[in-house]
């Protein structure tokens, strides 16, 4: 990173790329050399997922991972917004409910699971409690500190230009705190699509995380292992690439460092 | 949009005034004195300069002229009616960041006129990205803008409401030397078509005097009025003339500044 010069186009995929192949190449003869009949070489992987899709198994996991994320996220997200911008707009209410939040964010939503599932038993609701649960944290504490955070030089603008207290919040602050929601949104998806794999080992018998566990518990198909794993990971990737479209948009670009 | 508005003051003919205004803060248990004793009288269409030391209370007192903080003592009056809260018909302006970055021009000068019916609003959105010269820019973000950009904009966005009295908190104190200057000739331009009440403050000597009617002159904290300059040569003023050098030797005389570096 010493040179000033951009990377050229080609030299920007051309690395990673090679990276990634590098990768394959130690993995693929690690498997051979060491001889191992129980680890997967990336070749089994591809076959396990050729497999999957064949079966029409992958496609039917995935749909259920994803609606459990869709329904749990946007629950948290509708409930969380709401809640987060009120806490932001009156600090007397943030002191009294922060300690609670503070205390309730740092606990895994794996831990939550014995919970979930006494609540919902086994079944979606469980798996989708936790998403809500893993989501609804980052969003709350976003939203609030995004409020918090709005300089009062906007404030004192918008009420000299003759706002009441509603169109404030809805005309200067929430604009204002946009860019900082929309980071909490992005962070609550990523971890939502971390803990739904989690929930899904234990609390459902469906989804990407099942496939996970049942793979390695009916017959320790590691190879299957692998390839839901590589799914999470490309599904992972694409929601957070999809989501980052939304900073792009100009009412919101100036909030972002990147697009300077 | 230039409305006659001064049919509606009582008698006096003064459009602003401050009567003997005090502000106090209080913080950790102290009392501060950030102002004592101001009395000022300011003329319907009137070019007012704040000039003081850094930290006087200058910027104290365009607050207590907009209504965003309540002085101690005494009183700030507008046509006769006293101040008591942030109004659309005085507008402050800051030195930087006012802008709201989320709208385009359009949006920012239209900002305060969502009441306005369509047409009307769109009239005048355009006569304000005239006056401010941003043709062009109308559907750009202000992180698209210079800094002098936005200091129009913010300018434009406070005239398109209409206010009576501009007051204006160093507004080209962050920009670069070079487009002080030219944003100097602007506001001077502006005001001469539109003829508000404006109060300016600044740190800048030259500013002051290319641009007032009258300075005021700040003493350090609290600050009282310490001296009122008229600068009594007529728009466009040469900046090498003697009555203009003499009354800028004035003005540094009377913030206690050597002539010689």
């Amino acid at each position: 990173m010493s040179d000033l010069k951009s990377p050229r186009a080609w030299e920007r995929i051309f690395w990673p790329v090679a990276a990634a192949l590098l990768l394959l190449c130690v993995w693929h003869y690690a498997v051979v050399l060491t001889a191992t009949k129980v680890f997967p070489s990336p070749l089994n992987v591809e076959k396990a997922i050729a497999e999957l899709i064949h079966k029409h198994l992958l496609w039917a996991d995935i749909e259920d991972s994803l609606r459990r994320v869709a329904v749990g996220y946007i629950a948290a997200a509708l409930v969380g917004i709401p809640i987060g911008l009120s806490l932001g707009w009156f600090p007397e209410a943030h002191q009294v409910v922060n300690p609670v939040l503070q205390l309730m964010r740092p606990i895994s939503p794996i831990a939550w699971i014995p919970v979930a599932i006494v609540f919902f038993g086994v079944g979606d609701p469980a798996a989708i409690f936790l998403v809500f649960l893993a989501s609804f944290f980052p969003i709350v504490v976003a939203c609030a500190a995004g409020v918090a955070s709005v300089p009062v030089l906007y404030r004192r603008a918008g009420r000299n230009l003759g706002l009441s207290n509603f169109a404030l919040l809805r005309k200067i602050v929430f604009p204002a705190a946009l860019p900082q929601i929309l980071i909490g949104l992005r962070i609550a998806l990523g971890v939502a699509w971390l803990v739904v794999v989690a929930g899904e080992m234990i609390a459902v018998d469906s989804g990407l995380g099942y496939l996970v566990i049942d793979s390695r518990n009916s017959g320790k198909r590691y190879d299957l292992v692998l390839a839901a794993m590589l799914m999470i990971g490309v599904i992972g990737l694409i929601l957070d690439l999809a989501f980052r479209q939304l900073e792009k948009l100009k009412s919101v670009r100036w909030g972002f460092r990147h697009a300077a | 949009m230039p409305e006659d508005q001064a049919g509606s003051t009582p008698g006096n003919g003064y459009k602003l005034r401050a009567e003997q205004l005090g502000v106090i803060f209080a913080r950790d248990g102290n009392h501060i004195a950030a102002l004592e004793g101001i009395s000022l009288d300011i003329k319907d269409g009137e070019f007012i300069c704040v000039v003081g030391p850094s930290g006087c209370g200058k910027s104290t007192l365009l607050n207590a002229m907009g209504g965003f903080l309540s002085p101690t003592t005494g009183s700030v009056t507008i046509d006769g009616q006293p101040v008591t809260g942030p109004d659309r018909r005085r507008i402050l302006v800051f030195q930087e960041r006012g802008v709201f970055p989320w709208l385009t021009v359009e949006g920012n000068i239209g900002f305060g006129l969502s009441e306005l019916p369509r047409a009307e609003r769109e009239q005048r959105i355009a006569h304000y990205v005239q006056l401010v010269r941003l043709q062009g820019f109308e559907r750009a973000y202000p992180s698209d803008l210079s800094g002098g950009m936005r200091q129009r904009l913010q300018v434009a966005r406070a005239l398109a409401v209409n206010p009576d009295v501009l007051l204006l908190d160093e507004p080209f104190g962050a920009l670069d030397s070079i487009t002080r200057v030219i944003m100097r000739s602007e506001l001077l331009r502006i005001w001469q078509t539109e003829r508000r009440t404006i109060v300016f403050v600044t740190h800048d000597i030259d500013e002051a005097v290319q641009l007032a009617d009258r300075v005021v002159v700040l003493s350090s904290r609290p600050a009282r009025i310490q001296e009122i300059l008229t600068i009594d040569i007529p728009h466009p003023r040469h900046i090498s003339s003697p009555r203009y050098l003499e009354l800028r030797d004035e003005l540094l005389k009377q913030i206690g500044l050597a002539f010689e570096i």
